[in-house]
């Protein structure tokens, strides 16, 4: 029973390279380890110059999501027992600008977020006086499920649309318009319309399901995707119908 | 104001296609491309086939199939070689080739099973 | 710095990497997509023929029976059982993949996916039986 596992893991040093390279790592592989323990380590007895992005370490606060053997992982709910003998491949996030070793960028993501207005928004807000407002359980869970993204962007990993059409606005940003346009507090549906029935809204999905496959918390973005198209195919049907206003 | 694009309607095509193909191909390939040709059942005579396709309803149903299920094809495929191939330059003369090609393969099956009125 | 950066539109040492023409190739979940994506070139294929068969019965008898005759040919054929395993397998996506799209409501609680599912493989069981009994009732 092996007891230390070997790291491959991608640097990329832009001050001195061009390229990504891989360094390897011995760490050691108690049953309870997980990729971001093996990282640590790395960082705090083996080399100081890894640069990664992590947390919580519990799976709720995003940052933390990698390539893990080929498949975009949070490496802090990745244990590496399950990857013995390995080696173990550890890459940044896929169909991201990479700016150090497994860190990249995510302002396109934090764009196109912004873009579908993730808020509640109302035409005219009720006064404080009149209190909050309400909501049954059953209309919490039309929504509840596209609540649950932490924003890991493991899905803009895992969708082949989004690495080749970087305009395609992704699937947590659909899921995330869509927990607010199923909120029945919210009266924002409309505007954003505007936003996700353009081209590189979600038009440009083509129903792979690798984005649900890999989802850790359990949004099924693919779902809200191809529920939304159907709603915005209706909407369409509509406004041709009754141009003034349905 | 939402630029105007046809997206919505065309995946609703491909949307209607995916089902009457869905629903209808299986059977009928099973007879007419295996089942019949092996010799499994007897083909139905020319006389049955001409009523079967002289019934409006029958006419209609085909016809829809047909269109619909080119329809199909037609966002199926030009996406594919979009993001498959990733030939984006030629995204315009894809777009035309494929609902070019769907909307003759339709006109086709019209003039076909108009002739059976 | 050793040497003078080859500056792009900004942030000109970002890592961009463009993806393979083959990234299909590159899980089990890419290349099975891609086989359901294919299977609407057979679903074209299909329309054509049964457009074939149409013309062949509009010619008359004697076309009719040489259309049966060249659909048995062992290339047809082939061509039309590979089709119907493309077509088998596009109906059960597309069917399971219905429920995604159509979230039905009962008063109000969401009808279960499976429902819906299970509402499109009934009417294609229905489907299948109306064709059946068109084409091999009453002879």
């Amino acid at each position: 029973m092996r007891d230390h596992i070997t790291l491959q893991v991608a640097r990329y040093r832009p001050e001195k390279e061009s390229e990504t390279t891989f360094d390897e790592y011995e760490v050691p592989c108690p049953k309870d380890w997980v990729v971001l323990d093996g990282l640590n380590h790395i960082k705090d007895k083996l080399d100081g110059t890894l640069s990664y992005r992590w947390s919580c370490r519990m799976g709720i606060c995003g940052s933390c999501g990698m390539t893990v053997n080929g498949e975009p992982k949070l490496t802090c709910a990745t244990f590496m027992a399950d990857y013995a003998p390995g080696p173990l491949r550890i890459e940044p996030l896929r169909n991201f600008p990479i700016i150090r070793d497994l860190i990249v960028d995510l302002g396109d993501f934090m764009r196109k977020l912004v873009s579908v207005k993730p808020w509640i928004v109302r035409d005219h807000e009720k006064p404080v006086s009149e209190g909050e407002y309400r909501q049954t359980p059953l209309e919490l869970d039309e929504y509840k499920q596209f609540s649950m993204c932490i924003n890991c962007m493991l899905c803009y990993a895992a969708c082949p649309i989004y690495g080749l059409d970087p305009k395609f606005i992704g699937p947590a940003a659909i899921a995330l318009a869509q927990r607010y346009n199923l909120d029945n507090r919210d009266e924002g549906a409309s505007q954003r319309l505007e936003v996700l029935s353009e081209h590189a809204g979600i038009w440009g999905c083509t129903f792979v399901g690798e984005c649900t496959k890999v989802c850790p918390k359990h949004v099924d973005p693919a779902g809200a995707i191809q529920r939304y198209k159907l709603t915005a195919a209706l909407e369409e049907i509509k406004t041709f119908f009754m141009p003034r206003g349905a | 104001m939402i630029k105007r694009h046809p997206e919505p309607l065309l995946w609703m095509l491909f949307s209607a296609g995916g089902v009457m193909s869905g629903m209808l191909m299986p059977a009928l390939l099973f007879l007419f491309g295996i089942a019949f040709p092996l010799g499994w059942l007897r083909p139905p005579t020319t006389e049955h086939m001409w009523a079967a396709l002289a019934n409006p309803l029958v006419a209609l149903t085909m016809f829809a199939l047909c269109a619909l299920s080119l329809f199909h094809w037609a966002h199926r495929f030009r996406h594919t070689l979009y993001d498959g191939l990733q030939i984006k330059h030629l995204e315009e003369v894809i777009a035309a080739i494929c609902y070019g090609g769907a909307i003759a393969g339709s006109a086709a099956a019209a003039y076909l099973l108009w002739q059976f009125r | 710095m050793a040497q003078a950066p080859n500056y792009t539109a900004y942030h000109p040492r970002w890592l961009r990497r463009r993806v393979s023409t083959y990234w299909w190739l590159g899980s089990w979940s890419y290349f099975a997509f891609v086989l359901r994506e294919a299977s609407c070139l057979f679903v074209a294929w299909f329309v054509v023929y049964l457009l074939l068969l149409v013309r062949a019965v509009l010619q008359g008898d004697a076309s009719y029976q040489q259309f049966l005759a060249w659909s048995a040919r062992p290339a047809i054929l082939l061509l039309n059982i590979t089709s119907f395993l493309f077509l088998v397998y596009h109906a059960f996506t597309f069917f399971d993949a219905a429920p995604r799209a159509m979230v039905v409501h009962i008063g109000k609680t969401r009808a279960p996916a499976s429902l819906i599912a299970a509402g499109h493989y009934l009417a294609w069981a229905l489907a299948s039986a109306v064709v059946f009994w068109i084409l091999l009732g009453h002879r």
